[in-house]
């Protein structure tokens, strides 16, 4: 039935399209002086039978499935005909059609808006309900994390404690290689070692996540067992340190090639000046460079963090999901983008306090991610403006 | 006069007055500069004095800045740039092998057409040159290298009780003093400037004038500038270049007044420029 | 500078020499570092992918026996018991119920598939014998392959007595140690823990043989115990004897690139979860790009400076942001639960996808419809002709091959992308090629996470070169975008 009332929209657009166009076409031959050519005639006609019809479509198929599609056809084509009874020398229907374009576009970008609203109206009305189940205090300060246990326990700190875990090996292995790939990239390669590099890191960046996951379940974590063992260390098969390693190369390509953007940004007379005094290359980068690009590198590394709590498959795949509070990055921990995953993949129905602590998890996953993104994102367009 | 035999052949028709007295302290002989295929300088030599302004002066695009920028091998910064010829500084050829780039331009300072403080405060911007050439041993040492410095540069007065406060706040004038400042802490013996006074208003411009004609009682100055009252102001000496080329050479005066060559006069009263 | 300061400063010129060496060192470590992940990722995914491209089939003559295929009624024919009954006449010494239930373990139980295709599409071949290529288990393939363990054969040495009482066996000779593997006279022996003394186990029943002499038996040695693999001793006797036999032929897995999911690692493919994927990125693409292209004209075009227009600004780089899961969370809430959609489908990951690739598209086509120079915009207007005339009579085409660039680069980043189809369903064990929006699917990086998890040696290998294909189609993509790039540069 869908198909067939879409179909005959279709027909019906191209139709009033024609009509309208038609009349134009035979009024200006008829040499009246018309204000918009035919074309916008026709296209005034097409697009507001497409709009209404679409709209009242919308509007009726819930209520009144039946009707809605002849509903819909017959005020689509009331539309058009209101149209079509304008078309005149004095009537402007180009500005009429731009002005109806122009909407469109302006409600294009607000689907932007929507979706921001979508995710917090979705995620915040879940959380309302988990914590008319679960007291926000329990959840915030709790110790203990066993949502399949009997009762179910929903404390929240060893996922928070996990996550921050994961998320600084990461940082510890990325921030280093990403900054110093970044300098070397701008200030010290050659052309010919910066088109051999650059495709690296945009490979790097290029790779899906759950690859990286694959990776870092059967390889990085068997490797990391057996040195451990080789070194008599007790290395879990699911210990952090894979995760967070394999994360921090994911993010070596984001800091790398943000700060090789604000690196690139300092002004070339900062540079020469420094030259000027006789310092070296080294000394110009450590000492003046750097300090001047410290807000838009700031910025990449928040921005990395970011990326590293919300990361999902990589942890999905080579952390654990025992909820253990421990420091160790030997040992097994869990993230909360883990919990959401396991809590939400397979069947569940919306009522169990389970399903809703992922999304609880979700919302403060969005409100830490959202601040850090704000911060970072202000801070690196405070620093283009400087030397705008 | 003790240059040697080429310079006159090659150079100009009259060599300054003042050489007479001195010994150059800047020697350039056939020096070409290239920027990849085009060919910016082309054999230029010339002898520069001691404690006195050279002024570089000539039309758009003829090759002025960049002499200058080979004299402290600024150009090694351009991956394409290729300087040949010799250029000498206190009679050591700076392009040699066993020269170091670094202390060459501690040596040589620079002062550039836009003010370029560091985005640091005064006092580092000032502390910068001899804090990395390790020439301070202490902190009374830099923060004496610090004042003085300011003080030459004429800018200590009015900056004396925001010495922390950042060196980009500074009013454009100031700026430029304050890089002034920055390149004279190192003690250098030569400064480049790289008409410094484009960006600043009559004011100040008339500012750094004074502190260039102060200055030249220490230092070898060498000045190019778009405007030839400056050049006629500051300077004892004046070189006017065209199409890479040196056209002439002399004493300021002479050469505002009496030119020898007709293309120097052509720019001078303005038929091209 | 004074001489002292000249002294000083000559002093520290080494130590400055040294610090700047080693930070360019520091930089060319750290790439160095980066490079050698990326080739030990790449070399390592590849070489584990390596066993899933080619398979080992028995080639064997078929009897179609019409007794078991009904001439009227191909399609419902006993196809796998045909090719059994030729499987087991390979080994005719293989006697016992249980030997012949381990043999027949050893081919697919989709063994027939491929005498299947060619009698249904030649119906006159029943009642003929036909030579045709039978599918092997996982785990037979992976010993023939020896990945699941090294084989060692050694001639024996010396002459080799075979005594029968019965049904036993007793073997004696060199290098008849407790355990060992024989293989003489057409059988097959595991000498028993006790030695010689004791009757040999019988592996296959031998023809008649009193004394076999030197050269003429082997003794066989696995590295891996038999308890540390799936195929036990018997069955790898029986792999070898029919090795001997040159009944296996290595031939390219088509059914890795033709099948969808299957529990058996030997009939898993990826067709399946590319068709969903491409389901999902058209989808996407014919949601995101027409409304990423209309959102960033209006903002970078028409958008008054104000308030409204700045929120939409921050919102959308925020929203580019945002980790992919959350969106996974605003599908499963907004679409599955409050709009009721169905789960698993295509059209509701493409929904997803398409509204977590917008603002990169926006972000790419705003900078693309920004670098087309305003004197365009102008000469346009400049001739009377509308504002929008303007932007979509000459900027947007000047713009597209930008917004194309952009666009790609964010499909490719789509595909791979996994977390927010979990939450929505597509984890679902599909079998059937999906053949709409709104039938059951998955996509590859799911497909990959799936198998990732199975524990089959030979789900591993399949694995990897899913992963394979996946980044070789990202790769196909980014080179499209990088010529797209190339072609359509223009320096203004």
């Amino acid at each position: 039935m869908n198909t067939i009332f879409f179909v005959l929209l279709c027909l019906l657009v191209l139709a009033t399209f024609m009509l309208g166009r038609q009349r134009a076409v035979s009024m200006r031959n008829g040499s009246a002086l018309l204000h918009s050519l035919p074309n916008y005639h026709g296209m005034l006609l097409g697009i507001s039978a497409l709009l209404v019809g679409l709209f009242v479509f919308v509007a009726l198929a819930a209520p009144f499935p039946v009707i809605a599609p002849w509903a819909a056809l017959a005020a689509a084509a009331a539309a058009a005909y209101a149209f079509f009874t304008r078309i005149g020398p004095d009537f402007r229907a180009r500005n009429v059609f731009e002005r109806i374009t122009l909407a469109i576009l302006l409600a294009c970008s607000g689907i932007a808006i929507l979706t921001t609203i979508g995710i917090i109206l979705s995620v915040l009305f879940e959380t309302g309900r988990f914590f008319a189940e679960v007291s926000p205090l329990e959840f915030f300060t709790g110790f203990q994390w066993s949502p399949t246990g009997s009762p179910p326990v929903f404390g929240f700190i060893p996922l928070l404690a996990g996550t921050l875990l994961i998320t600084f090996i990461a940082m510890c292995v990325a921030g280093p290689l990403g900054l110093l790939a970044a300098i070397y990239m701008a200030e010290y390669a050659t052309p010919t070692v910066r088109a051999i590099f650059k495709p690296v890191l945009e490979m790097l960046t290029g790779i899906p996540t759950v690859v990286l996951g694959f990776f870092a379940a059967l390889t990085v974590a068997p490797f990391l067992r057996t040195s451990g063992q080789f070194l008599g260390l007790q290395v879990s098969a699911e210990s952090a340190l894979a995760a967070g390693i394999v994360i921090g190369m994911l993010l070596i390509p984001v800091i790398s090639s943000l700060s090789d953007d604000v690196i690139n940004a300092v002004p070339q007379s900062m540079r020469d000046g420094s030259y000027a005094m006789g310092a070296t290359k080294s000394e110009t980068i450590k000492r003046v460079i750097l300090p001047a690009a410290l807000p838009g590198i700031v910025s990449a590394f928040i921005l990395a963090i970011s990326r590293a709590l919300g990361e999902t498959m990589i942890v999905v795949m080579a952390a654990g999901l025992a909820a253990n509070l421990t420091a160790n990055p030997l040992e097994s921990v869990t993230t909360m983008t883990v919990q959401i995953a396991m809590l939400l993949v397979g069947d569940h129905e919306f009522d169990s306090a389970k399903t809703l602590a992922a999304f609880a998890l979700g919302f403060v996953l969005f409100i830490f991610t959202l601040g850090l993104n704000f911060v970072a994102l202000r801070l690196v367009q405070k620093y283009k403006e400087q030397y705008d | 006069m003790n240059a040697p035999a080429t310079f006159k052949a090659i150079v100009t028709p009259a060599s300054p007055r003042i050489m007479a007295e001195r010994q150059p302290k800047i020697v350039a002989r056939d020096v070409d500069v290239f920027y990849g295929d085009k060919h910016a300088i082309k054999k230029l030599s010339i002898d520069i004095p001691d404690r006195a302004v050279s002024a570089f002066i000539g039309p758009s695009g003829c090759g002025k800045s960049t002499f200058l920028r080979a004299i402290n091998r600024m150009n090694d910064t351009i991956p394409s740039c290729r300087v040949a010829g010799n250029i000498t500084v206190d009679g050591r050829d700076i392009y040699d092998r066993d020269i170091d780039v670094v202390q060459l331009r501690a040596n040589v300072g620079m002062v550039f057409q836009k003010p370029n403080p560091f985005p640091k405060s005064i006092f580092e911007n000032v502390a910068y040159g001899p804090r990395i050439h390790g020439l301070a041993g202490n902190k009374t040492d830099l923060e004496e290298i610090v004042v003085s410095s300011l003080k030459k540069a004429g800018l200590f007065e009015e900056v004396k009780d925001r010495l922390q406060h950042p060196g980009t706040g500074l009013s454009g004038g100031q700026q430029q003093r304050l890089c002034i400042a920055r390149a004279i802490a190192v003690n250098p013996e030569v400064i480049l400037m790289d008409e410094p006074c484009s960006a600043l208003d009559p004011i100040a411009t008339a500012r750094i004038e004074e502190l260039i004609d102060e200055l030249r009682q220490n230092y070898c100055i060498v000045i190019v500038t778009h405007s030839m009252q400056q050049a006629a102001r500051v300077s004892q000496l004046t070189a006017f270049f065209h199409l890479g080329t040196l056209v002439e050479f002399g004493d300021t005066d002479e050469v505002f007044t009496a030119p020898q060559e007709k293309r120097t006069q052509d720019y001078i009263t303005g038929r091209f420029g | 500078m004074t001489e002292k300061q000249r002294k000083v400063q000559a002093g520290n010129i080494a130590r400055r020499y040294a610090a700047e060496k080693r930070f360019r060192l520091y930089g060319v470590a750290a790439l160095t570092v980066t490079t050698a992940f990326l080739a030990v990722l790449l070399v390592d995914i590849v070489w584990r992918s390596l066993p899933a491209y080619l398979q080992y089939n028995a080639v064997m003559t078929v009897t179609v026996d019409a007794s078991k295929i009904d001439p009227a009624k191909p399609a419902a024919g006993d196809f796998e018991g045909v090719v059994k009954a030729a499987w087991r006449e390979q080994l005719p010494s293989v006697e016992s119920r249980a030997d012949r239930r381990l043999l027949n373990s050893l081919l697919s139980n989709a063994g027939g598939s491929e005498l299947r295709r060619q009698v249904l599409a030649d119906p006159s071949l029943i009642g003929k014998e036909v030579s045709v290529p039978v599918m092997l288990s996982d785990d037979a393939d992976l010993y023939l392959k020896g990945v699941v363990t090294g084989v060692a054969r050694a001639t024996g040495d010396g002459p080799l007595q075979i005594r029968a009482e019965g049904e036993n066996y007793f073997l004696s000779g060199r290098g008849i140690d407790p355990g060992a593997i024989v293989l003489a006279a057409g059988g097959a022996f595991k000498i028993a823990p006790e030695g010689s003394s004791a009757p040999a186990e019988v592996i296959a029943a031998p023809g008649p043989a009193a004394e076999v002499p030197a050269g003429q038996w082997q003794l066989l040695s696995f590295d891996t115990p038999e308890t540390g693999r799936k195929i036990g001793d018997r069955q790898a006797v029986w792999l070898e004897m029919l090795r001997d036999k040159n009944v296996f032929e290595r031939q390219v897995a088509w059914n890795f690139f033709l099948n969808g999911d299957s529990r058996e690692a030997e009939q898993a493919g990826i067709l399946g979860s590319i068709v969903g994927s491409l389901m999902v990125v058209f989808v996407t693409v014919a949601l995101s790009l027409p409304v990423g292209v209309a959102a960033a004209i209006y903002l970078e075009e028409f958008a008054p400076k104000n308030r409204l227009t700045e929120l939409i600004e921050v919102n959308i780089n925020n929203l580019a942001a945002v980790p992919s899961i959350i969106f996974g969370l605003l599908g499963l809430a907004v679409f599955l639960s409050f709009f009721g959609m169905p789960r698993s489908v295509p059209l509701v990951g493409g929904l997803v996808i398409a509204l977590m690739s917008l603002p990169t598209i926006i972000i790419a086509s705003r900078a693309a419809v920004r670098a087309v120079p305003p004197s365009i915009r102008e000469a346009a207007l400049g001739i009377g002709a509308s504002h929008q005339q303007a932007v979509f009579h000459h900027v947007l085409p000047l713009a597209m091959p930008g917004i194309m660039t952009g666009t790609i680069l964010a499909l490719a980043s789509a595909i791979g992308e996994t977390a927010p189809l979990l939450l929505i369903g597509m984890v679902a064990f599909i079998v059937d090629i999906p053949s709409g929006f709104l039938d059951s699917a998955t996509v590859l990086p799911v497909q990959i996470y799936l198998w990732s998890d199975l524990p089959e040696k030979a789900f591993e290998a399949r694995t990897a070169a899913a992963i394979v294909v996946l980044l070789v189609i990202m790769m196909v993509l980014n080179a499209l975008a990088i010529y797209l790039r190339k072609r359509f540069e223009r320096r203004w």
